[in-house]
């Protein structure tokens, strides 16, 4: 569904990504991990059409994207929930929901959606009226997990969805990402939380420093050795 | 103490004429500044060609008030969008100042063709509206600050229509709260910029033509005091925040007149730089705007 190859990324003379491979087949959750700063980021917004100038290619559903722009690669059916929620704080909890569905123009399609997300994130329908700004910071990452699904994805990217949300918070979200997954949505997590990520993905790549040093099915990964002692804690 | 209540009154009434004239020219400042976080200083020039365009529609194109307000409107709304696109788009990724100097210089650029092409001299406006007169309660109000009132009140509401009701007013919203995170729901920003900088521009030249009617003259420098003015009311009220640039032109307006009506007509200038002063001291903000913004 999503195949990256050679994938080099400059950043104003720092060498981000130094020709990554890999791919997302259709229906998996495909996990990046690495530490703050291998890159993982930086893979995703090259992926969303975010950041331009990334050399090597980027395949979704057959068709290169690398130079398509960001808001035409959202109506492919490939919605990226970004780093730091980055929800309309200004905006009510419905208004943030309906800017997910931006691109649509099937209004009875979009209301389902509407649904299904208050259904998976029953907070959220609660807080509808409130502005953005003011809900908690794991209600924040519903709401943009909710937003990203607005827009009938076929591939969603979440980028740390775990970023400073309490433990008993991270296993709800996780939980959730499953069950999103169940859909058929595929999906391709970026996280620090090397242990919540592999719990809950099929297949897995290590980054370091802008290279993807290993790879393979999730739980072999989890069992490496120097994985476990790296990023899982002994 | 009646006579002074009248007197009040009276000045109020007229400062709200003219505010509404500065409150539609800084709506253009504030939402151009909420989306890109540029000072557009060739706005008060917009208004100036929507002043002219409205002149020329009624003169040689012998309209009405209404279609020539609309021709001025749309061709101002043209211009902006063109000026975006090509003065200001290309810098978008440059610092801050490149993009402020170039607008200073598109202003100087608009100002002089201006000049070149109807001479320095200013001109009368067509008499639209025959001057007339009402008397309410000892209080002075004529048919052309009606049609002042009218409009602006009438072009404000269509804006808070446009801006909380609608799909592209919540992607204008979305867009000036966070462009990158605007992208990634499918918003096309380059296009959002257009229409903001087109609605913006259509609103200038409303306040163009609406002062050709209430002053009867247009001349190519017109829009420096007031384009000035106008961004003074849009810091008052707390750039980027819309109810903020109608807020801070009413208070312009009436603060102007009453200086006129306390002092005299010299300093009348004057208050809007004293409070421009003012506001930056006490209240950086804004008086609508919320958290400290960075210095322009």
């Amino acid at each position: 569904m999503l195949k990256v190859g050679q994938l080099h990324v400059y950043y104003g003379g720092i060498h981000a990504l130094k020709g990554i491979s890999f791919q997302v087949r259709e229906r998996e959750i495909v996990t990046l991990i690495g530490a703050n700063g291998a890159g993982k980021t930086t893979t995703l917004k090259a992926i969303s059409g975010l950041l331009k100038g990334a050399n090597g290619s980027i395949r979704y559903m057959g068709k290169e994207i690398s130079s398509v722009p960001a808001h035409s690669i959202v109506k492919q059916g490939l919605s990226q929930v970004p780093e730091g929620r980055r929800v309309f704080g200004d905006m009510t909890v419905a208004e943030n929901l309906a800017l997910g569905a931006y691109h649509r123009r099937d209004a009875d399609a979009i209301q389902t959606d509407m649904e299904w997300v208050y259904e998976l994130f029953p907070r959220l329908l609660e807080r509808r009226q409130q502005m953005a700004g003011t809900l908690s910071g794991g209600e924040q990452q519903m709401l943009a997990i909710g937003r990203g699904l607005m827009s009938h994805p076929r591939l969603l990217l979440l980028d740390e969805p775990s970023m400073g949300l309490a433990p008993l918070l991270v296993k709800e979200i996780f939980e959730i990402v499953k069950q999103i997954n169940a859909t058929g949505v595929t999906i391709l997590l970026v996280e620090q939380n090397a242990h919540m990520a592999l719990s809950v993905a099929d297949t897995a790549y290590v980054m370091e420093t802008g290279r993807i040093v290993l790879s393979g099915p999730a739980k072999e990964v989890a069992a490496n050795s120097e994985v476990r002692a790296a990023y899982l804690g002994g | 103490m009646v006579e002074l209540t009248q007197e009040i009154i009276q000045q109020l009434v007229n400062g709200i004429s003219l505010g509404s004239i500065y409150a539609l020219i800084a709506l253009g400042y504030t939402m151009v500044y909420g989306i890109i976080k540029l000072i557009n200083f060739a706005h008060g020039d917009i208004y100036m060609i929507g002043a002219f365009t409205g002149f020329f529609a009624i003169t040689i194109l012998n309209l009405p008030f209404l279609p020539a307000l609309f021709v001025a409107m749309v061709v101002a709304a043209l211009l902006g969008v063109i000026i975006e696109r090509l003065a200001y788009r290309p810098l978008r990724n440059s610092t801050r100042i490149a993009a402020l100097i170039t607008a200073i210089g598109v202003s100087f650029l608009i100002q002089n063709i201006a000049l070149l092409a109807w001479k320095p001299d200013p001109r009368a406006f067509p008499d639209v509206f025959p001057f007339r007169s009402y008397q309410v309660w000892g209080i002075y109000l004529d048919n052309r600050q009606l049609v002042i009132l009218g409009v602006a009140l009438l072009l404000m509401v269509i804006l808070h229509y446009v801006v909380h009701y609608t799909r592209i007013g919540r992607a204008m919203r979305a867009v000036a709260l966070d462009d990158e995170a605007a992208r990634l729901m499918g918003i096309d920003v380059d296009r959002v910029i257009s229409i903001t900088f087109a609605i913006g521009s259509a609103l200038a030249a409303a306040a163009g033509v609406l002062v050709g009617i209430y002053y009867n003259r247009i001349d190519p420098m017109m829009g420096v005091m007031p384009g000035l003015k106008a961004f003074v009311a849009a810091v008052l009220g707390g750039i980027g925040v819309i109810p903020g640039a109608m807020l801070g032109g009413l208070v312009m307006g009436v603060a102007e007149v009453m200086v006129v009506a306390i002092l005299e007509s010299t300093w009348k200038d004057a208050v809007a730089f004293a409070i421009l002063i003012i506001i930056l001291l006490v209240k950086p903000a804004g008086l609508l705007g919320r958290q400290t913004r960075e210095k322009v």
